[in-house]
């Protein structure tokens, strides 16, 4: 049931409400049959564009193009998308089955076609058992996978999905985004995941679109927003880097690119203010000049065979490749 | 074992109050109208007895039949009116008026015509329905009729009116409480499968809507099958219920033949809600 992946194009996407503006003029073009996750803190406007590309949200300004038509102002089952909710929005007094064929319903399919196609996407998520149960019967990991189905009988050419593990434990989380993935392997259409966890974006996304105050800060395959953040925000909030002020400008350094050295042996002068034993590896939080805090993760064998203590004067080194000048 | 039969008593402490009001106020009324229904009545004297003869008039008489016909009619109609004007209203309220504020403002207009007795409002018709009432004189001067429509008042259009207008409240607000809790994704999710309004309406909102329409419902129901006093005001004692059978023997000292009636009016309520109940589940709304 592979399907043709077609091009979803975003250009200068605005909305406003009232005075505010959440989304402001972003343009992106999604690389067809790609896991893409929209990041950023709340409030960045990421659910906003997410709503829009769905149509549950009018765009203000600027158009949204699905495969070369303009979808901006279609009905959102005419757009060839389909979201899946944050809370799964399963409707509590259909069955599993009479869920997954809501659409179908809907579109006046009769009841045989109906109950087959939604085996078929049962069947695609494994959950044929239970195709009679009520929603309130599943547990979250379950409901999920039924708002999944439910979402991809209507043959979507993109599926949106909002925040969509955000309601599961920890440990059904990381194995509910494997299954996500794999699903999205399986499909080959575009995947548009809206998230606010840079693990869930890393693990997942082919791409990552990072937002920040109603604006695209970064957008960029995973490894390229994580490893060379352009901005201040994006270091900071994809995590793993320091950002320090060096007097040729504002650079990021990789945490785990820092060497600890005795002193006078690396580039800046350090000490260390703590340390945090964290299993695999250990943090070592030290100041530089100007009070400045740079944070060296090192390997826990390493750090054990020549241990320091909050207060030793250290200097610090890094590869040039491990740096990166930020622009703001 | 000591605890939980503390527990067990401790139990029994806290629901004794409730318990005791509903066995003074509720059951030993009720019991006090079964002995009684099996008692005997002449013109004037009452006799306690265990007899079936009260009974035995009340199914023997064509009248019975009418006035439970006559009372279902009413309760049916009655009910027909008050659900669409109620789902309307409650639908409205909680679906297209977005802001809170608005709809508190809202709902306490609904309730203003509560401010006044039911008495007064019903009475209040009367000037309004009259043959040469406000309506009648609108109607003329329009041009619309050419006499008087006597159908106004003193029938059944003006006792299922009366009934309407005093009973709509009870179906809007279970309605809107229950169309309140509706998870608004929901709807947004039934638009993203496609669902034009109407199937929505029908799909979505009706289903989830059910419980607060059987509450709404056995308010109505009841309150219109119990009811003497709207039906003998707005028909002009024209047309009876079973609550005028049982009024009329009372104000005839007929004591005992008003309480079998009142023991098959009461049934009568249940076996309908009971009915009612079969169909939807409402504890998640109590």
């Amino acid at each position: 049931m592979k399907s043709t992946a077609e091009k979803l194009e975003l250009v200068s996407v605005t909305k406003r409400y009232g005075s505010t503006v959440a989304v402001n003029a972003i343009n992106y073009t999604f690389t067809p049959g790609s896991y893409t996750c929209l990041l950023g803190p709340s409030g960045c406007g990421k659910s906003s564009t997410l709503r829009m590309i769905a149509g549950h949200e009018s765009v203000s300004d600027g158009s949204i193009h699905l495969a070369g038509r303009d979808i901006s102002n279609l009905a959102p089952a005419k757009r060839g998308t389909a979201m899946m909710f944050q809370n799964y929005a399963l409707f509590p007094h259909l069955s599993v089955a009479d869920n997954v064929a809501f659409s179908l319903k809907m579109k006046g399919v009769d009841a045989l076609a109906r109950g087959k196609q939604a085996n078929e996407m049962l069947e695609l998520v494994d959950l044929t058992s239970l195709a009679d149960r009520m929603p309130d019967q599943l547990s979250g990991g379950q409901q999920q996978r039924v708002a999944l189905a439910r979402a991809l009988i209507t043959r979507p050419q993109v599926l949106l999905l909002d925040e969509p593990l955000s309601a599961l434990d920890p440990f059904l989380r990381i194995r509910m985004r494997g299954e996500l993935r794999n699903l999205q392997n399986e499909l080959g259409i575009s995947f548009v995941h809206v998230t606010h966890s840079q693990d869930e974006a890393l693990a997942l996304a082919d791409d990552i679109i990072v937002m920040n105050e109603a604006i695209i800060e970064q957008a960029g395959s995973a490894r390229e927003v994580f490893n060379s953040p352009k901005t201040r925000f994006v270091a900071k909030f994809m995590g793993g880097h320091n950002v320090i002020n060096l007097p040729d400008g504002e650079f990021a350094i990789r945490a785990d690119g820092v060497k600890i050295l005795t002193p006078e042996a690396g580039m800046i002068q350090a000490n260390v203010s703590a340390i945090e034993y964290q299993g695999t590896h250990v943090s070592v939080l030290t100041k530089i000049a100007g009070d400045q805090e740079v944070t060296a993760i090192i390997s826990d064998a390493e750090f054990f065979s020549d241990p320091y203590s909050p207060g030793d004067s250290v200097s610090l080194n890094w590869d040039k490749k491990n740096i990166h000048q930020l622009s703001a | 074992m000591k605890l939980k039969l503390n527990n067990a008593l401790a139990g029994w402490l806290m629901v004794s109050p409730l318990m005791l009001v509903l066995l003074i106020f509720l059951v030993l009324p009720i019991l006090m109208i079964l002995i009684v229904s099996f008692w005997r009545a002449t013109e004037y004297s009452i006799i306690p007895d265990f007899v079936f003869e009260n009974y035995e008039f009340l199914f023997g008489s064509p009248v019975t039949y009418t006035v439970f016909i006559n009372t279902f009619k009413y309760a049916i109609l009655t009910w027909t009116f008050t659900f669409l004007i109620g789902f309307t209203v409650a639908f409205f309220l909680a679906f297209h008026v977005r802001s809170l504020t608005w709809q508190v403002v809202c709902f306490l207009l609904c309730t203003i015509p509560f401010w006044t007795s039911n008495i007064i409002r019903m009475i209040s018709w009367i000037p309004f329905l009259g043959r040469n009432g406000i309506a009648n004189s609108a109607l003329i001067s329009w041009g619309v009729i050419d006499e008087p429509v006597e159908w106004l008042l003193f029938s059944d259009f003006s006792v299922v009116l009366a009934f309407v207008h005093i009973y709509t409240l009870f179906m809007v607000v279970p309605i809107f409480n229950t169309m309140m809790r509706i998870d608004r994704s929901l709807i947004e999710a039934a638009r993203d499968a496609g669902a034009s309004g109407a199937q929505i309406l029908w799909n979505v909102i009706l289903p989830l809507t059910k419980p607060g329409i059987m509450i709404g419902t056995i308010f109505v129901v009841t309150l219109v099958m119990g009811d003497f006093f709207t039906v003998r005001v707005m028909s002009g004692s024209q047309s009876a219920n079973v609550g005028r059978l049982i009024s009329n023997d009372i104000s005839l000292l007929q004591y005992p033949s008003a309480s079998a009636t009142a023991i098959v009016l009461l049934l009568t309520v249940l076996i309908v809600i009971g009915i009612l109940l079969r169909f939807v589940d409402i504890r998640k709304e109590l």
